[in-house]
């Protein structure tokens, strides 16, 4: 039996963390390098965890997909990372970011998570600058801010449009230091593929080399999972190309809860789709929308030049639907319409599925100067992939999969329910309940890794014997190291028509239409019986090409893909069992009239978190419900109008 | 909207490392000018794959400029034609309908060919091990705006700290240089107060690792800073070889 124990603090909010972290059994140092401990995933989560326990004298070893650290998909991380140091004086504090990020989670976030994540911020800044990350500056030599949505104050910090890049390098070369001192082995080009378990404990893991293809086995006293989100089971999404949930499904399959699966959120401002070939999707700042205005045409199939349409017979939806905040409003509000206007026929462009983001009054209004000295890097950007000059003609944008809230379920310690299985970054379920705020994603991955994991560890390693490994020869290997080299077997021997990426697309496509923006039981349902036929005839008809034990990146994505295919059902089974709407995830039987959210507080205030159970082969998931309470905080329905 | 194009491809095939490579050509009709480039590579392996060949291999992850995994060398030109881009940025609306296209690997022997067009850049990674950093422990920092920064000084350290480590310059540079990527991290750090410190240990480290890795001279061709997507200024090697000789002196 499974009991789902958050193990959260006695105490005042503001007390928690500093409590527990003198509560905590410590190791000591000259303990610590007898303890050895997994961390798969470099980007800021597992870059800076491994940069930190290494530092701390414990040993590490280090995976990743990429071949170098240093490309972990943290590193495309435009926007800019909060923090509540209130430099500006805007009347900033920890408890404002603490209470804008669950309210922006729409109350389905734990506080205490939060407040810690809200108080460790201020250390995330010191140690980034420490480090040498070039954030912007202001002519006095101070570090620079600005606002993003959801927020009042201006606390975000940022470097150009590069904010991912510079942290992760500045975690990469905190590592690499490590590396050098011998206390991290560095593994690239490697894929996790299974957990080893022995006495119910994570003890080590299966890897596959991905340059000779030779399967690996690792031992050690802690595994930390910091592998990313899932956002690429939709295909389409602005997530890298080897984003995956391989790591975290599979350490489901051996028990972990998986939580909140359906919490995708979506990005109201990426370039559109242009053909069938589209490999993935860009983002366009949503900075943008403060500027441009966002309309469609008023007739149905309108294909005359945006600018040839006279200003009555555009339809401003946003404005003309929330007067206040018009194109303002928070992300899944913007997504949503965008999809409403676009299902009702009007949506522009050779797919229909695009909407206009227009700077005509702007430039009209400020100069084109002005505009551009805001937004040039993005107009250009915009104008390379889209062969379209945004001074002179409308932008055409749409939403995209951008960030998964849900993950593997995790305890204020960020260990799973497996003992010794850790999960940080956007690959456990953690801080955002159902909806992130711009610039908490960085924030979140490296407190988890450079603050709280540090501290945890090794209140779990200490209960641990020193240097009592069993051994790679230990059965428990050798099982694990068979299983994923027979899915590899399998998959090679299966010889089918049809590719990878045909299925993978053909996946995304019901995903993005049926468990995507806005959801209906009926849909969800025809979502699931859609998936297994389509899982099935993955099994029988997909083509992998190529060799076991070579460099073969399609093998690579058939093993991904075969994971997303469980991982969409659970998705689709989550969002049915939440019969309210609230934050990304909306219920179409749950809103008002005017489309705005219907959240159920009362039967819904709980964490799904999901166990898998193999009956035969069919997928079967037991729900767990973590019921969320809140002391600190009042719980309001939010409004935009 | 849109009208297909044919494109002649000629692109390079190495079953692995000791393998003895050659090049393979095809054709492909179905090119669209708002393909990124390595979509139309996607095409192509879906073909292959579909009469049963074995796809080409290549590296990329982000498709946005940013992570730096890829690197072709398109027509001889890292990167290919459009300056200041990564290939993954490029657009196949910068080709036109009958061209013929080469596609090869980086081509030096500090970055071994692993297949196809996929190389060993791990030589980088030791050279940012060997001292790419500031020696600081995690939570030991004071507050971030305790020591200000001249807005130029930071500006410029992030000119340089945009080097996305792709390994471009060395394919371009006649003698397979990586000074333009070395200086690259040793400018970004010096231009700091945090990095300053240790900037005579680390340029001695990082430019011996960075010889030891094989490596070539850097002769100042230039070819380096023409094809680097980041535009990385080539200032940096000359600041790097002053910083090397003061710090030989100093011992
Ligand atoms: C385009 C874009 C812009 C964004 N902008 C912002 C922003 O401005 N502000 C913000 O706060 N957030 C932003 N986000 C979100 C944020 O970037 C991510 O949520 C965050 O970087 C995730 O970090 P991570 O460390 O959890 O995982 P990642 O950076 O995704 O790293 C995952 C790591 O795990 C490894 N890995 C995965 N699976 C395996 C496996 N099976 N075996 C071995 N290794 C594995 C990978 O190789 C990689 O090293 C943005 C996201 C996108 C897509
Ligand atoms: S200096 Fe430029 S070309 Fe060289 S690795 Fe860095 S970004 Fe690439
Ligand atoms: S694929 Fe990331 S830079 Fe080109």
């Amino acid at each position: 039996m499974i009991t789902l124990d958050a193990k959260i603090p006695d105490g005042p909010l503001e007390k928690k963390w500093s409590r527990h972290k003198k509560e905590m059994k410590l190791v000591a140092p000259n303990n610590r390098r007898k303890y050895e401990i997994i961390i798969v995933g470099t980007g800021l989560a597992g870059g800076a965890a491994a940069a930190s326990m290494a530092e701390m004298g414990y040993k590490v070893k280090s995976f990743c997909i990429q071949d170098s650290a240093r490309r972990a998909h943290s590193i495309a991380a435009q926007g800019g990372i909060n923090a509540a140091k209130n430099y500006p004086n805007d009347g900033d504090s920890v408890w404002r970011l603490f209470y804008d990020t669950i309210k922006g989670g729409d109350y389905r976030s734990r506080e205490a998570n939060v407040y810690r994540l809200a108080e460790v911020s201020n250390n995330i800044i010191d140690q980034a600058v420490a480090q040498g990350v070039p954030f912007a500056r202001e002519y006095s030599g101070l570090l620079a801010n600005r606002s993003f949505g959801g927020a009042q104050v201006s606390r975000t910090f940022y470097a150009r449009g590069q904010t991912g890049q510079q942290l992760l390098l500045g975690a990469y070369q905190a590592m690499m230091r490590q590396v050098e001192l011998g206390r991290i082995e560095y593994y690239t080009r490697h894929e996790m593929f299974e957990v080893v378990l022995i006495d119910g404990k994570a003890r080590g893991i299966i890897t596959r080399d991905l340059v000779t293809g030779e399967i690996c086995q690792h031992e050690a006293d802690a595994v930390i999972l910091a592998t990313g989100g899932y956002g690429n089971v939709f295909y389409l999404s602005t997530n890298a190309k080897n984003s995956n949930v391989t790591a975290a499904w599979r350490a489901h399959k051996k028990g972990a809860l998986f939580a909140n699966p359906s919490f995708v959120q979506v990005h109201p401002t990426c370039i559109p789709v242009s053909g069938d070939y589209q490999s993935k999707l860009t983002l366009m700042s949503e900075s943008l929308r403060n500027d441009g205005r966002v309309w469609v045409p008023r007739k149905k199939g309108d294909d005359r030049h945006p600018n040839d349409i006279p200003e009555d017979e555009r339809l401003y939806y946003l404005e003309e639907k929330y007067p206040s905040f018009g194109n303002l409003v928070p992300r899944d509000v913007a997504s949503r319409n965008a999809k409403l206007v676009c299902d009702r026929g009007l949506g522009i462009g050779g797919t229909g599925l695009a909407v206009y983001l227009d700077f005509r009054d702007a430039i009209a209004h400020d100069g084109k100067d002005v505009i551009s000295a805001k937004y040039g890097n993005l107009f250009d950007m915009y104008a390379n992939i889209a062969g379209e000059d945004p001074y002179t003609r409308p932008m055409r944008i749409f939403p995209a999969v951008h960030y998964t809230m849900g993950g593997l379920w995790v305890d204020y310690n960020l260990m799973t329910n497996i003992p010794g299985l850790f999960a940080a970054g956007e690959a456990n379920f953690s801080d955002h309940g159902a909806n992130r705020l711009g610039a908490s994603a960085l924030m979140q991955g490296l407190s988890d890794g450079y603050f709280v994991l540090p501290s945890t560890i090794g209140n779990y390693l200490a209960d641990l014997k020193p240097d009592t490994r069993y051994g790679t020869d230990h059965e428990a290997f050798d099982i694990a190291a068979k299983k994923a080299q027979e899915t590899i077997d399998r998959l090679l021997n299966i010889n089918g028509k049809r590719t990878i990426i045909d299925f993978h697309r053909t996946l995304g496509r019901i995903v993005w239409d049926k468990i995507g923006i806005s959801r209906t039981k009926e849909g969800l349902k025809e979502a699931i019986a859609d998936i297994r036929s389509l899982r099935d005839e993955f099994w029988t008809n997909v083509y992998v090409p190529g060799e076991k034990n070579n460099y073969n990146k399609y093998l690579e994505f058939a093993g991904r893909v075969a994971d997303f295919f469980e991982l969409a059902e659970l998705m689709a089974m989550d969002a049915l069992n939440r019969n309210e709407s609230c934050g990304c995830h909306l219920r179409e039987e749950f809103q008002t009239e005017e489309g705005e959210a219907i959240r159920n507080d009362k039967d819904y205030s709980y964490v799904s978190a999901w166990e898998f159970k193999n009956r035969n082969g069919v997928l079967e998931e037991a729900l767990h419900k973590e019921e969320l309470n809140f002391e600190f905080v009042e719980l309001k329905q939010r409004s935009y109008k | 909207m849109s009208t297909n194009m044919t494109i002649y491809l000629r692109y390079w095939r190495q079953s692995g490392p000791k393998a003895k490579g050659y090049f393979e050509d095809r054709t492909l009709s179905t090119v669209n000018e708002h393909m990124s480039f390595l979509e139309m590579l996607d095409v192509l392996n879906e073909e292959l794959q579909l009469e049963g060949k074995e796809p080409v291999e290549f590296d990329y992850d982000c498709r946005e400029g940013i992570c730096g995994s890829c690197n072709l060398v398109i027509n001889g030109q890292a990167h290919g034609p459009k300056k200041g881009t990564a290939c993954c940025q490029l657009h196949m609306r910068n080709y036109s309908d009958g061209d013929h296209i080469t596609i090869e690997p980086p081509r030096a022997s500090a970055f071994p060919v692993i297949k196809d067009l996929v190389v060993d850049r791990s030589a980088f990674d030791r050279i940012i091990e060997a001292g790419g950093y500031v020696s600081v422990k995690t939570g030991s920092a004071q507050d971030a705006n305790a020591i200000p920064i001249q807005k130029n000084d930071a500006d410029l350290a992030f000119d340089y700290a945009a080097c996305i480590g792709c390994g471009a310059c060395v394919a371009a540079c006649p003698n397979a240089s990586a000074s333009l990527f070395t200086s690259a991290k040793i400018s970004h750090l010096s231009h700091l107060p945090q990095g300053n410190v240790e900037r005579s240990n680390r340029v001695l480290a990082m430019v011996e690792q960075m010889e030891g890795e094989g490596f070539g001279d850097c002769s100042n061709f230039g070819e380096c800073e023409a094809v680097c997507p980041k535009e990385i200024s080539i200032a940096a090697i000359a600041d790097m070889r002053r910083d090397y000789a003061r710090a030989v002196i100093q011992g």
